[in-house]
């Protein structure tokens, strides 16, 4: 089954085109890294996917469900009220964004009980065992500032899981993080994924993309230059592109 | 008169200061905030009238402000004028409610669009991003300028003399040059009375900022 599902999107900033002609699709199960170069355009894709963005033209649909579509311009048009497609998915932040006056389980409970109207009591239980899940039980009554950058990530992928996505995006999830901090992040995700969680991670991380990710994207210059099986991408890359950019990585 | 009776006196005066300020504050703070959605409105016109009144407000005298909302609707329009008291809580409400939104802008500005992000993707309405993620963050943010304009607030009712209502300044005035009053003395005490208000006011507003202080 398709979670998601984007055809022919293009975005562009000030005439600056940021992605140019975008197809991707996301099954039920897998786990999909999208890396390249900053600029490449691997966040806006991202965030028009999260709908913090709006495409200039394309579409998106989510388990089969159209967001957007091409208008008869060939716009995109998007529905009026995209609310049931916020429901197919969670996004986590480089920037974790937590809600810094909530305490962590206030952070976890809100949105399920305010959006989702799900009973406050069946809420705090769902969250606390997500807690106790990412190694974050005793944290249920800290607030954010009293977390560090990893503990703060990982509230907010239980968050984002409390929402019961289809899908869960990364932007960058350990970009923000002192590098002894990563592992326990990346450890949660790569925990996810052998529980088959749906996933799209936009990482600088190779090594965790190549050990995890189902599929991986590499994109450059708003387009997806190649895409295939991690060691395909990661090791043989048949573009001299996608070479360069890991070869970048290595020195 | 004796020292007793003025400091008496001066005393059933403060009941209407503290009224004045009680009542402001109950009436701008709220104003306030309705006056910054006008700002930010997407009605043009509506942005721009708001804009204006902020500019007039910040820009004439409270003293004027007062006179024009006590004399100008009788003078101009025939109106029977509000009573001295009124016209002063509507000319305070309306003056200080632009400051108020001023304020919350700037408050609501320096909140990290980030917050907005994550409301938006988990769902919220934009009145739940509003009064659930925003505003709380909001308060804790404004609260030492709020301060500022409370404390200012609080030796601004003084100004209601100028249309003669009765507060502690308007009465310690009259006390001061009356025959066989305690004279400029009657002024020192009324100062200690500002004074104490202002340091309770201090004390509770930064109370309020420690309760707040749990976060970051």
């Amino acid at each position: 089954m398709n979670v998601l599902t984007i055809t022919g999107a293009q975005k562009s900033f000030a005439e600056l085109g940021v992605l140019k002609d975008i197809s991707l699709s996301v099954d039920e199960g897998e786990v999909v890294s999208v890396i390249g170069p900053s600029g490449s355009g691997k966040s806006t894709l991202l965030r028009c996917a999260t709908f913090l963005e709006t495409l200039d033209r394309g579409e998106i649909a989510y388990m089969g469900k159209k967001a957007a579509h091409s208008g008869p311009d060939g716009k995109s048009v998007y529905e009026k009220d995209l609310s049931p497609f916020r429901r197919c998915f969670g996004l986590v932040f480089q920037q974790f964004n937590l809600f810094p006056h909530r305490s962590v389980l206030q952070n976890v409970t809100d949105a399920p009980v305010r959006v989702q109207k799900r009973p406050r009591a069946e809420a705090e239980e769902e969250a606390r065992k997500l807690l106790g899940k990412l190694g974050l039980a005793d944290k249920a009554d800290a607030y954010p500032c009293q977390l560090s950058g990893g503990q703060q990530q990982r509230a907010s992928i239980a968050r984002a899981l409390a929402m019961k996505p289809e899908l869960l995006f990364f932007d960058e999830p350990t970009s923000a993080l002192d590098p002894e901090l990563t592992g326990e992040v990346l450890r949660v995700i790569r925990r996810l994924a052998e529980e088959k969680m749906t996933m799209v991670i936009v990482t600088h991380e190779m090594d965790f993309a190549r050990a995890v990710s189902d599929r991986v994207i590499f994109m450059d210059g708003g387009v997806i230059v190649e895409q295939g099986a991690p060691d395909d991408v990661l090791v043989n890359p048949t573009q001299e592109r996608t070479r360069q950019f890991l070869k970048s990585y290595q020195s | 008169m004796t020292f007793q009776t003025m400091v008496g006196q001066l005393a059933g005066g403060f009941l209407t200061t503290l009224a004045i300020f009680v009542l402001t504050l109950l009436g701008s703070l709220p104003l306030g905030l309705a006056v910054y959605f006008g700002r930010r409105s997407r009605l043009a016109p509506l942005r721009g009238l708001v804009k204006v009144y902020i500019s007039v407000m910040r820009g004439t005298p409270l003293m004027l402000q007062l006179m024009v909302v006590y004399y100008a609707p009788n003078l101009m329009f025939g109106m029977r004028p509000l009573s001295r008291f009124a016209a002063t809580i509507v000319a305070f409400v309306v003056n200080y409610a632009a400051y108020f939104a001023e304020i919350y802008r700037g408050g609501i500005e320096s909140i990290p669009v980030g917050q907005y992000e994550a409301a938006e993707v988990l769902g919220y309405t934009k009145g739940q991003t509003f009064f659930h993620v925003i505003l709380p963050q909001m308060v804790k943010r404004v609260l030492p300028s709020v301060t500022n304009e409370v404390i200012t607030l609080v030796k601004d009712t003084s100004l209601a003399s100028v249309i003669a209502v009765v507060e502690m300044f308007t009465l310690a005035s009259r006390i001061a040059v009356a025959p066989h009053s305690p004279g400029m003395v009657t002024f020192a005490v009324a100062a200690v009375f500002y004074y104490v208000f202002n340091y309770v006011v201090a004390f509770a507003m930064e109370r309020a900022e420690k309760a707040l202080s749990y976060y970051q």
